[in-house]
């Protein structure tokens, strides 16, 4: 059984609901990344989204685009962030870590040697924003054998027919996106959000989180009761990329306020 | 089977390029997109209102015009010159508005969005939103706006919003970037009118398909002016559109060649350019794989060209397919070599191109004179200069 699979079991058995903490690769270096990560685990993160940085991230807003933009300012490739995870691993064995990204700059590196490279580290399943269901053959195929979870999205936009197909193809846990837009926008729906999260609960198994405009402990209550998770992003993006004295303070206060509203019953 | 008939194919790609390279919250909308365009694209009516507007509205069919000072000067082949230039707004770019924005209209959308570079996308957008009464958002590099402000200000007073993008390198590929944005934000009541044969599928048909008007003609007019088909088109290559425009209807002609030409900028050596179908390689950007200018790790790369519409990372699918199976040549023109040749044109036939123009009509220069008298070259003046004399009167040290 993978980290994922463990993770999301072992928190179902107590009732739990997964947090799981977005920041991007290399923002603002590689030796804050590798901090943030251990510090989000200890205040009670549960999974990790690594971003993978790309010079043109289409679907993220201003948070996260700046974040993007410090990492590559620092040089940060997929090369190095799979190094990175290696080390990570070095003290972490459980928490899983889910690189997400754009097509391109995997591709670049190539499918197969990306695909046994992470598995060698440590990486437990991979997410691409633009590559949906139809464009994903041979980068899916490669995954699999290597045992890595490809993570799939599910769009307010997303018929009903096309989640069942979707489903099918997804593992580790199905990602719902919780809002029509960008990375860090605010018009979350409880309601909406409610309405699609049931009927993707009837297709699939896996566990579904819900991410997009989750920034906090009151916006992470109103949706946690919905599915299994929830994906905080821009809002530790925005941290990594304040003062770099005061990130260690702000990421745990940030995390202990989402963790306690998570817990909250 | 016919080449043309063949692409793009279910999953519009183009060979191994174009596609659907989006995230989900955009998959249902092109998908709903091809299907009404599939449905629209032969259908009587709107075929007919389409014709109308380019005939009264855009002021076609634009004349083939034969360059004859500029060919006896060039001393080779006769070179004709495609007046897209004179279409209404001053380049191809409304040949492709006119047919979105009534498609827009048909699927029941209110509200337009379109990146531009150059500005002529941009302001072809914004005058046929103004005439169809829905509101537009036009997105623009900063850059962009610094070197066009003339048509930054003509998309103002047509009464839409410009939008400047500082993200990322401030031009083209950011506007993109940032339009997408707005789509993936309001695709409910939204139309984004792409500017080329750029993008995720259908944009590279559907921007094709009403640029097509282009080549259809030159096929008319060749056979009633010439007496024969051309034996060479030429064209700018940005996204693609122009090219793709005058090309597509002689994609089975196999005694037309066919050459793109590509921003050299200060050169390929340098780096400093904007050609990938010529010193790029296979990627994904913008909702397509096709060629662009990326580092090793998969990271766009700058682009520099003396021409804001030139100034892309990437090109449309279907010329990275053409080029690939051996259809079309792409070829450079760099900064100056456009320059010179937007002078030259301008002196001997009294037409000043745009910069985007220049760049084709550069290569003909260099081509033309070997060619023997006989031989006819068809090149696409696809657009009109006016946008372009601050970057000119700049470069020349002078203050307007
Ligand atoms: C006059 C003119 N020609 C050419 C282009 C390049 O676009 P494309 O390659 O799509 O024709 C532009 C783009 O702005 C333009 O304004």
């Amino acid at each position: 059984m993978g980290r994922i699979e463990t993770t999301f079991l072992d928190l179902a058995e107590l009732k739990q609901k997964a947090l799981i903490g977005y920041i991007v690769s290399g923002d603002p270096n590689v030796s804050s990344t590798l901090m943030a990560m251990h510090l989000m685990v200890e205040e009670g993160v549960h999974v990790i989204e690594l971003g993978i940085a790309f010079s043109d991230p289409m679907a993220e807003g201003p948070s996260i685009q700046q974040g993007h933009e410090r990492a590559l300012s620092e040089k940060i490739s997929l090369k190095a962030t799979l190094k990175l995870v290696k080390s990570f691993r070095e003290k972490d064995k459980k928490t899983p870590v889910v690189l997400m990204g754009y097509m391109n700059t995997f591709e670049a590196l190539g499918s197969e040697v990306f695909s046994s490279t992470a598995k060698d580290n440590g990486v437990d399943g991979v997410l691409i924003v633009d590559m949906p269901l139809e464009a994903s053959d041979e980068f899916t195929e490669e995954s699999r054998k290597q045992g890595l979870d490809v993570i799939r999205l599910i769009a307010p936009t997303t018929t009903e027919s096309r989640i069942k197909k979707i489903c099918k193809q997804a593992s580790g846990y199905v990602y719902y996106i919780s809002l029509k837009g960008i990375t860090g926008a605010d018009s979350i729906n409880p309601k909406e959000v409610e309405k699609k999260v049931l009927k993707l609960k009837k297709v699939t198994d896996l566990p579904v989180v819900i991410g997009f405009g989750i920034k906090d402990g009151k916006s992470a209550s109103k949706v946690k009761d919905l599915a299994d998770g929830v994906v905080v992003g821009s809002a530790l993006v925005d941290i990594m990329g304040g003062n770099k004295e005061e990130i260690e303070k702000h990421l745990s206060i940030k995390i202990k306020d989402l963790s306690k509203a998570l817990h909250k019953t | 089977m016919s080449k043309k008939e063949q692409v793009p194919d279910s999953k519009g790609r183009f060979g191994i390029y174009g596609g659907v390279y989006v995230a989900e919250t955009l998959v249902p909308a092109l998908e709903e997109l091809a299907q009404k365009y599939e449905l629209i694209k032969d259908d009587k009516e709107f075929k007919a209102e389409v014709q109308d507007d380019l005939e009264k509205f855009v002021g076609r069919p634009s004349p083939l015009y034969f360059a004859k000072h500029w060919s006896k000067k060039l001393g080779g082949a006769k070179v004709y010159l495609k007046r897209e230039d004179l279409n209404h707004t001053g380049a191809h770019k409304i040949n492709n508005t006119v047919g979105q924005i009534l498609l827009a209209k048909h699927m029941g959308k209110t509200r337009i969005i379109a990146e531009t570079g150059a500005g002529q996308h941009g302001v072809a957008t914004a005058t046929v939103a103004a005439r169809q009464g829905l509101e537009c958002v036009i997105y623009m590099g900063e850059e962009d706006i610094k070197r066009q402000s003339l048509n930054v200000y003509r998309i103002k007073i047509l009464g839409a919003e410009v939008v400047s993008v500082n993200s990322g390198t401030k031009t083209l590929k950011d506007a993109m970037n940032e339009a997408m944005r707005d789509w993936v934000t309001n695709v409910d009541n939204t139309y984004y009118i792409i500017g080329s044969v750029a993008g995720p599928h259908p944009y590279p048909q559907i921007v094709r398909d009403f640029n097509s008007i282009v080549g259809k003609e030159v096929l008319v007019q060749s056979k009633n002016q010439i007496g024969k088909m051309p034996d060479l088109l030429v064209a700018c290559v940005g996204g693609g559109s122009n090219a793709m425009g005058l090309f597509y209807p002689f994609i089975d002609i196999s005694s037309t060649d066919l050459v793109g030409v590509e921003a050299g900028g200060l050169g390929l050596d340098t780096g400093k350019h904007a050609a990938p179908l010529n010193a790029g390689s296979e990627g994904v950007l913008h909702g397509m794989r096709t060629y662009l200018m990326q580092t090793e790790e998969g990271q766009i790369q700058n682009t520099h060209s003396i021409s804001a519409g030139l100034d892309y990372p990437g090109v449309g699918p279907e010329h990275a397919w053409l080029k690939d199976i051996g259809r079309a040549d792409y070829t450079t023109a760099n900064d100056q070599e456009a320059l010179d040749a937007f002078k030259e044109l301008t002196l001997v036939e009294g037409i000043m191109p745009a910069l985007e123009t220049a760049h084709a009509l550069a290569y003909v220069k260099k081509i033309a004179p070997t060619m023997d008298s006989e031989k006819v070259i068809v090149v696409n003046i696809s657009g009109r200069g006016d946008k372009d004399i601050n970057t000119v009167a700049d470069i020349e040290g002078i203050k307007l």
